[in-house]
């Protein structure tokens, strides 16, 4: 089958060419630009951040070997050829993973109780007061601002070593993180039963409780577990500051160059964090089963 | 408010028979697990020393330091350059690390996406290496990376690059995967083989999608920039704990000032680029 392909005249067609050749090459000019802007920025960044080439392709053995020293005993053995050794402080470590899982999880629950006193009187449709709003907005982005770590090593000098001031920056960091996300399920909410709410005469924390919070919860869970997911892996580099959970352990292997340990507390950790993964990731898509049934 | 009708409850509650019973199974199930959370927050609490004599005191210190870091204050001019060329190197860190990081994800998602690798094996494998890297935190990589290139910032660099490499490879293979197939299906139609598809059926169409995240990450990378500093991979995060450490407190509210300004001048400039790229109401993050 041929179907007949339509020849323009080459009178017709120059112009049509060039005003494609046109269009292509100002279309390149832009990108070269861009490239060209990229590239000046590369330039003068690798300076300040003293990147060198150099360094990287003369070391790079060193991380290979590094990674060949994390699996090998100190006796010189394959760690995979005797796990018992491998993993000599398995107790240990375990307390440290439960007391890292336990940061993390009171640190996400309080965390999302003070975000869900503050978001609806952070979001726009339901806030009591505007100025109140915009006080409680700027404070819920302070806390997520100021990475975690610097909480902890604040809370550290306050309360002293230990996981408190671990769960108390996880915390500080998950108000501010979730504040913002449950204010902004608020201001997507149907204002109908709130108003409904209202009508009878009931104050503004009845209209929430019975208006607001039945059509928010299940968004909320699931954020908070997805923030929970992310504080597990924050919790396990607290110790690194002192503030409690696997990090202490970790930084010390890591420093010390006890070198099998660390790859086993590193085996442990990935396994704990696709672990959470896997189930929070399998309820929150339960939860927006849940949502899309009503 | 004096006459009001009489509540006939007993009709109501044969009209809505369901909201005076007994709470119906799924409720109690619902309450029964709200129960647990809190009794495991309790518990955690306790484990955690919350209801001890402690952390009252600590609370009565916190006090006290939050009011010796009022007014923030670099003490001299020597200090205000130092910091302000530490902020300049952690931007750069990020800066570098985002980049690199996206470069080198790309080819990773492609062989993560189920509609461009249709082999199983190597897109499990390359799956289970994202989630690996992305299960193991920056701070973590940068003591690794130190180990490797020595300490300063160049560290910095390449351990925001390999956490990103997981974070960028996850997001760009789900972009990918969404991306629609028709435009590859014309492409093969035509003659072109697969990479020719990939190139002009798929890139197209994802990469507004891919550079908006990457400007998205961007910001967050210079916050997490800030803090490699304080295992020793360059940036102000060294001067920061430093000045905690040595409770050089209106230093430190000083440092934390500076960042926090930094960090809302790259939000705007990476926010006004993203809506350059893909217009107001685009993909959402």
């Amino acid at each position: 089958m041929s179907s007949p392909v339509v020849q323009l005249p080459d009178a017709q067609l120059r112009p049509l060419l060039a005003a494609y050749d046109a269009s292509v090459r100002s279309r390149r000019m832009h990108s070269l630009v861009v490239v060209a802007c990229v590239v000046a920025a590369v330039a003068l960044s690798s300076v300040s951040a003293e990147v060198s080439l150099g360094k990287l392709a003369a070391n790079i053995g060193n991380f290979t070997s590094y990674f060949g020293r994390l699996l090998h005993l100190d006796s010189g053995a394959l760690v995979f050829s005797d796990p018992v050794e491998w993993f000599w402080g398995l107790g240990r470590w375990l307390r440290l993973l439960g007391e890292t899982l336990m940061m993390a999880y009171v640190g996400t629950a309080l965390g999302a109780i003070g975000a869900f006193f503050l978001c609806f009187l952070a979001a726009a449709n339901v806030a009591p007061r505007p100025w109140l709003r915009v006080a409680v907005r700027r404070f819920c982005e302070l806390c997520r601002t100021v990475p975690e770590l610097v909480f902890a090593l604040m809370f550290v000098i306050a309360f002293g070593l230990g996981p408190m001031a671990g769960v108390l920056a996880v915390a500080i960091h998950t108000l501010g993180a979730l504040g913002k996300l449950f204010s902004e399920v608020v201001e997507n909410i149907d204002m109908k039963p709130v108003e409904g709410v209202h009508a009878t005469g009931a104050p503004w924390h009845v209209a929430m409780r019975f208006g607001a919070v039945p059509q928010t919860m299940s968004n909320f869970v699931s954020y908070a577990l997805l923030r929970f997911e992310i504080n597990v892996r924050g919790a396990t580099v607290m110790g690194f500051v002192g503030a409690g959970g696997i990090g202490v352990d970790l930084v010390e292997a890591i420093r010390k160059f006890y070198y099998s340990d660390v790859s086993a507390i590193l085996v442990l950790i990935v396994i704990t964090v696709s672990v959470i993964d896997t189930v929070t990731s399998h309820v929150r898509h339960r939860l927006i089963g849940l949502e899309e049934r009503r | 408010m004096a006459n009001r009708t009489p509540i006939d409850l007993i009709a109501i509650r044969d009209r809505h028979p369901h909201h005076f019973g007994p709470p119906s199974r799924e409720r109690q199930f619902l309450m029964g697990l709200g129960v647990l959370a809190v009794a495991l927050l309790l518990f955690g609490m306790a484990q955690l020393g919350f209801f001890q004599g402690s952390f009252l005191t600590g609370v009565g210190k916190l006090g006290e330091i939050a009011g010796l870091m009022l007014p923030p204050n670099p003490g001299d001019w020597a200090h205000v350059r130092l910091y302000l060329m530490s902020l300049i190197e952690t931007v750069a860190i990020a800066f570098l690390g985002t980049l690199v990081a996206s470069i080198i994800a790309v080819p990773i998602a492609l062989l993560a996406a189920k509609n461009v690798t249709t082999q199983r094996v190597l897109r499990f494998f390359s799956r289970r290496s994202l989630d690996t890297i992305r299960s193991v935190d920056t701070l973590i990589w940068a003591l690794i990376w130190i180990n490797v290139v020595g300490l300063g910032p160049f560290a910095g660099v390449l351990a925001i690059m390999t956490s990103d490499i997981g974070n960028f490879g996850k997001l760009f293979s789900e972009a990918i995967e969404a991306a629609d197939k028709k435009p590859v299906e014309g492409i093969v139609s035509t003659g072109g083989g697969r990479i020719l598809g990939i190139r002009f059926g798929i890139l197209p169409e994802v990469f507004p999608v891919l550079a908006s995240q990457v400007l998205y990450f961007f910001e967050s990378n210079t916050r997490s920039a800030t803090i490699i500093g304080i295992v020793g991979a360059g940036g102000i995060g060294l001067h920061l704990a430093e000045a905690i450490r040595t409770l050089e407190l209106q230093q430190a509210s000083f440092i934390i000032l500076i960042i926090l300004v930094t960090v809302a001048a790259i939000d705007l400039i990476s926010n006004q680029l993203r809506f350059a790229l893909i217009g107001r109401r685009g993909p959402a993050n």
